[in-house]
């Protein structure tokens, strides 16, 4: 019965293929709307809230590209990816880009034909146990069960962490977040681990979250950013530079309260007004009006607004800046000079 | 007839591909084969310049080299330093332990629940009936949920058996319940354990010796030996005696309180996620046995049963002689597709975390090797294997049991 | 005669004695609970089994249900309120009801559309599903294919009135030719409804969306309950025709043609559902040319319509086997070739006895529909492992949703299988 509709929307599909540009670039801008990866929901990153509305620091990095290529903060088709499908879906070009907190690493870069546009969020994997258990450090965990948020490169650090200090554990593997911390909550198993700032988002939604400590020791680095497809240097050029003016922004002092009267007219500071478009012609070079920069920034403020309004101090999620913070602070946020 | 249709040689017209029979088959299987060609070159083309475009390329090398992950329930040896393959080969094990496990139990709560379902108790009947139905019609991976939430909240962690005053006692000092799993004891076998084993073997071939005696001699010359009692004390008294004649070769190794902070050490563990995916895989399966099974004994006719009463036999032996014969032949097709269903839904493992070949090879690999194509192609072979395989069991049995008309 | 009995005989009854109640333990509810719960010692025994078993559930759940909350903003509210008693907290449901039912993303100034479209399916379905109702209802059925797209997905009306337009372009092509030839009526309508959506499909002016009577929704948008009802209805009624196809191939004498069926239907028999949605996921995308960005719900339409054509085809394979062979017999004698022997005589017997066992693996399918949850679709128990368990508000709740999820979808299933039996019933009476 259905199947007449079906046949027809693949033709029309099938017609609309025929047109297809060449470019990531030009075919958002035909499209009209960014297609970006997200995960299915970790609160603080990427959720849907209860409007259905996307919300999170990844999803700002979505908003930011959206409003630097279309002008839209949103013009953003979200497109909820599980660890097992982002790749393909990326690969496959169902997604433009990918901002689903995914760590960078050499394989996934080289051997799986990614490239990956910069760092969002420096990261790396921890634990969470009860405060009733009396454990102060990770290395006391010989024999312990380890429930797993499955979906980075968790299970592989947690397996060379215990393997380096010769201790044993029982892994315990769980899909979504939501079931992983059921498990930890009854006690099926000891320690929570996953990515700190998970650890942390998930210890904030806890009943009582002041009986549960995230143990010191860090075990892996996991540098967390955007990526788009091999080969599309222009797309990987906008998506990057797009990252990078929204450090640069915080680094300049550009906030979405100020850069309205900033970008009215060129002002004292020359990096300012190059990348505000003020001066300087890098908008177009990059393919995109002068202002990108000045939308991607209003789109939700600069990285250091976004980091607050998302996971900072004053959200129930509470991150510090810690090594997000500016290199001018003691951090690793360095962005390459706007000229 | 053949007058009529048949044209004369050499008059072949190109209308006759389409309306002479003869000619018509050959019409549509040549269509046939370009369209199944063209079909298979046309996404053959599409995945190559796929691939080629994005610079990725098939390849099984990943098999070989560290999986990197740990698995929790293995019944082969593996560490994060096995390849990815033996990981493969520890999900395949541990698929097919669970199925095993599940269409065990599923044949036992199907049986009983379909013989019951015909009890003459009325509400023996409705609450059977409301089994099937509840779990018929409820998909089964909320139930497997439902029953891995249950264990993780009803069953106590594992450190309320820990440390020298635990809140709870393991039963009978040897088994432990924990939302982890169950803690059972194993056993430890000594020098001259091997002798109790060999007992135990000469005692069940005894068993059936003595049965097949006892049916010959009813056969022969009708006198009828008693096989209940006679079975038991076959199979215990003469392990019983070995066992202590031998001076208690065989030891338990219980589940240990004291060794760990975390977990009970020591003895079998079980974990929770391959109960609940048991449990829930075996109700499940069993709602829809028990109708197979109250199907297959309402198709056998009522004249059998009298007619079976008429010649004197006794109720049980109506059952097991006229009446579970007949419904058997109708039972255990279905019961077997039921068994392939089973094997086919432990793919659902991936839902509470018990690492059967989905999780391991289709799910940790692929996500950490990012190798899609490859993963979800050896995947899919597994279980068509296993299907093929369990269908040519089922194939063979039709054809042993066909009636045999004449 | 009687006066000669009335001399020889000491009393004889003249008048009929009042009629007695029977004995207490032979009728009524003694008798009832003698016969039905306590004929032997042993069913005694389990009679008091179960009523334990009865009284243990009731009373472990009756006080949770009884008194859940149904009007909290989240979970630690739902917990201030009950101060440490156990009880549900069925607020999750009030506050996430149109989630649950629509998605998270569906607009929510639409819902009416999928509403008005659940209620023309009854109106769709009611004559496929009761024969006697009058045939012309069949009109409804046939256009709510369309009307439905249309309201669920939005839109241009273009797009839902050409393939409309299709289908009856094609209808009319074949019933021109069938008499000639049922080949040529069936390719030529088939070309027909193509030539119709191409050209169709050109004419609908770009844009069109934009200036649409009803918004449109994207499928990513598509969710909770709504999308498994969409799934399992899409899919069974596009796998029923494939099935038939598949079945009769399969029985068929061409060889190739058997082998193409055999080796497709044993293929998808023989894999998990959920391995095909992984393709359906991971590699259908590399089969379709670059950049065609067929959606991912029509991948998975793709991929169920397949599974149940495969099963569908087993049990109208069935139902084939299950004629008598003088029914094929008979058809050849009139003279009917393949196609008019297939539609007038076998097929009609072979689909009557198949209802049931299609029903049954539409009750599956419809089931099956919650694993695309596993492959990042929010249906119902995506929405509910998904969104609602991580949303920081209802962070912790299991039981509620699950067993709504279990209400929803027994409601539907029993429902189904109910039909199922009153069909089998009814058809029954005309074989014996």
């Amino acid at each position: 019965m259905k199947k007449t509709v079906f046949l027809g929307a693949l033709t029309v599909a099938g017609l609309a293929a025929g047109v297809a540009a060449a470019g990531t670039l030009d075919d958002v801008k035909a499209r009209g709307k960014l297609n970006c990866g997200v995960t299915t929901g970790l609160v603080g990153f990427a959720a849907p809230d209860a409007n259905g509305e996307w919300k999170g620091f990844d999803v700002a990095v979505c908003r930011a590209v959206a409003a630097a290529t279309l002008g839209d903060p949103a013009a953003v088709e979200f497109v909820p990816t599980t660890g097992k499908t982002r790749f393909t879906a990326l690969a496959s070009g169902e997604i433009d880009m990918l901002a689903r907190n995914t760590t960078w690493t050499f394989s996934r870069d080289v051997d799986l034909k990614f490239t990956f546009t910069g760092v969002n969020y420096y990261d790396g994997q921890g634990f969470m146990a009860p405060k009733a258990l009396g454990v102060s450090s990770a290395k006391e965990l010989d024999g312990a069960t380890v429930c797993i948020q499955t979906g980075t490169t968790t299970e592989l650090n947690l397996a060379d962490f215990f393997r380096a200090n010769n201790i044993s554990y029982q892994p315990v593997p769980i899909e979504t977040n939501a079931e992983a911390q059921q498990q930890y909550l009854a006690g099926a198993c000891d320690v929570f681990t996953t990515d700190a700032s998970g650890l942390a988002a998930t210890r904030a939604t806890f009943e009582a979250p002041g009986d549960h400590i995230l143990l010191p020791e860090i075990v892996s680095k996991e540098p967390l950013g955007p990526l788009v497809r091999h080969g599309d240097d222009e797309w990987a050029d906008v998506v990057r530079w797009t990252l990078n003016a929204l450090i640069t922004a915080e680094e300049l002092g550009v906030t979405s309260a100020n850069i309205g009267e900033m970008s009215a007219a060129a002002g004292g500071n020359p990096e300012i007004n190059r990348l505000l478009g003020t001066e300087g012609n890098l908008g177009e070079m990059l393919g995109l009006s002068a202002d990108w920069a000045t939308k991607a920034i209003m789109a939700s403020g600069n990285y250091g607004e976004v980091f607050e309004q998302n996971i900072g101090e004053s959200t129930p999620i509470g991150l510090s800046r810690g090594l997000n913070a500016q290199w001018t602070n003691g951090g690793l946020l360095y962005s390459p000079p706007f000229r | 007839m053949s007058t009529l249709t048949d044209s004369p040689e050499g008059t072949f017209r190109l209308s006759m591909l389409l309306n002479d029979r003869r000619y018509r088959s050959y019409t549509f299987q040549g269509i046939a084969l370009v369209l199944l060609i063209a079909v298979v070159v046309y996404l053959a083309n599409n995945v190559m310049t796929n691939l080629r475009d994005l610079g990725l390329n098939i390849s099984y090398e990943f098999l070989g080299s560290p999986a990197g992950y740990d698995i929790n329930q293995t019944l082969i040896d593996y560490s994060s330093q096995s390849t990815n393959l033996r990981a493969a080969f520890v999900g395949i094990i541990n698929t097919l332990l669970v199925a095993v496990l599940a269409c065990i139990t599923a044949t036992f709560f199907g049986v009983i629940a379909g013989v019951l379902r015909l009890s003459n108790n009325w509400l023996v009947r409705k609450l059977m009936a409301v089994y099937v139905e509840i779990f018929r019609n409820i998909p089964v991976l909320i139930w497997i949920i439902i029953i891995f939430t249950i264990l993780t909240a009803v069953l106590p962690g594992s450190r309320a058996y820990l440390g020298e005053t635990p809140d709870k006692d393991m039963l009978l000092g040897y088994f432990a319940f924990t939302n982890r799993g169950v803690y059972a004891p194993a056993p430890i076998w000594n020098a001259g354990s091997g002798v109790v084993v060999a007992v135990f073997v000469a005692s069940i071939v005894g068993i059936f010796a003595y049965r097949r005696y006892a049916r010959n001699l009813l056969y022969a010359t009708g006198k009828l030996l008693p096989t209940g009692w006679p079975t038991l004390a076959i199979l215990i008294v003469p392990v019983v005696l070995t066992f202590f004649i031998m001076g208690q070769p065989i030891g338990l190794d219980a589940p240990d309180p004291l060794a760990n902070r975390f977990n009970l050490k020591g003895g079998i563990q079980i974990g929770a996620p391959l109960i609940a995916l048991w449990l829930a895989l075996s109700i499940y399966t069993g709602a829809f046995i028990a109708e197979n099974v109250r199907a297959g004994i309402q198709a056998v006719s009522k004249g059998q049963t009298e007619a079976a009463a008429a010649l004197g036999l006794r109720s049980g032996r109506i059952m097991n002689l006229v009446v579970l014969p007949q419904a058997l032949r109708v039972i255990i097709p279905p019961l077997i597709s039921n068994y392939l269903n089973i094997t086919k839904n432990t793919s659902l493992a991936i839902a509470v975390g018990y690492a059967d070949i989905t999780a391991t090879l289709g799910g940790i690999t692929l996500n950490q090797t990012g190798r899609a194509i490859e993963c979800v192609m050896l995947l899919m072979l597994f279980y068509l294997v296993i299907s093929l395989g369990i269908s040519m069991l089922m194939n063979v049995y039709n054809n042993a049991m066909k009636l045999k008309e004449r | 005669m009687s006066d000669k009995r009335a001399d020889s005989v000491a009393f004889v009854r003249e008048t009929f004695l009042a009629e007695q109640p029977a004995p207490a333990s032979a009728t009524g509810v003694v008798k009832w609970l003698q016969d039905n719960l306590f004929p032997t010692w042993g069913n005694g025994l389990l009679t008091i089994v179960s009523l334990y078993v009865i009284y243990a559930l009731v009373t472990s759940t009756a006080p949770w249900m009884f008194n859940g909350i149904w009007n909290t903003e989240s979970l630690s509210e739902c917990r201030e309120i009950l101060d440490g008693a156990s009880a549900a907290c069925f607020s999750v449901l009030t506050e996430r009801w149109n989630q649950l039912l629509f998605g998270f993303k569906y607009p929510p100034s639409e819902y009416w559309r999928p509403t008005v479209a659940f209620v023309l399916m009854f109106a769709a379905l009611a004559p496929v599903l009761f024969f006697d109702l009058p045939r012309k209802l069949l009109i409804i059925t046939a256009l709510f294919p369309f009307t439905a797209y249309w309201l669920i997905w939005g839109g241009t009306i273009f797009t839902p009135l050409v393939a409309l337009l299709g289908v009856f372009a094609g209808y009319l092509v074949y019933a021109r030719f069938v008499k000639g030839s049922f080949a040529m009526g069936f390719f030529g309508g088939v070309a027909a409804a193509f030539a119709v959506w191409i050209v169709g499909g050109m004419m609908i002016p770009e844009g069109a969306n934009d200036a649409a009577l009803l918004e449109a929704v994207p499928s990513r948008d598509l969710g909770g309950f709504m999308l498994n009802m969409m799934l399992g209805l899409t899919c069974v009624s596009l796998s029923v025709p494939i099935g038939i196809a598949l079945a009769l191939g399969r029985q068929s004498s061409l060889p190739l043609i058997k082998v193409i069926c055999v080796v497709f239907i044993e293929f998808i028999r023989g894999v998990p559902l959920i391995t095909l949605l992984f393709v359906a996921n991971v590699m259908l995308a590399y089969f379709f040319p670059p950049g065609s960005g067929v959606d991912l719900f029509l991948r998975v339409v793709i991929m169920i319509t397949m599974f149940s054509a495969a099963y569908i085809a087993e049990v109208i394979r069935g139902g084939l086997a299950a004629l008598p062979k003088g029914q094929y017999e008979a058809a050849d004698s009139l003279g009917l070739d393949y196609p008019q022997a297939m539609r007038l005589i076998i097929l009609p017997q072979a689909l009557k006895i198949s209802i049931p066992g299609i029903v049954n693996v539409a009750v599956g399918l419809f089931k099956d529909t919650t694993l695309v949850s596993v492959i990042s679709m929010f249906d119902l128990v995506g929405m509910i492992r998904g969104p609602i368990l991580a949303s920081t508000e209802w962070n912790g709740i299991y039981w509620e949703l699950f067993m709504f999820a279990s209400v929803l979808f027994f409601i539907v299933c029993y429902g189904i299988s109910q039909y199922s039996q009153w069909l089998e019933r009814r058809l029954a009476t005309d074989h014996r």
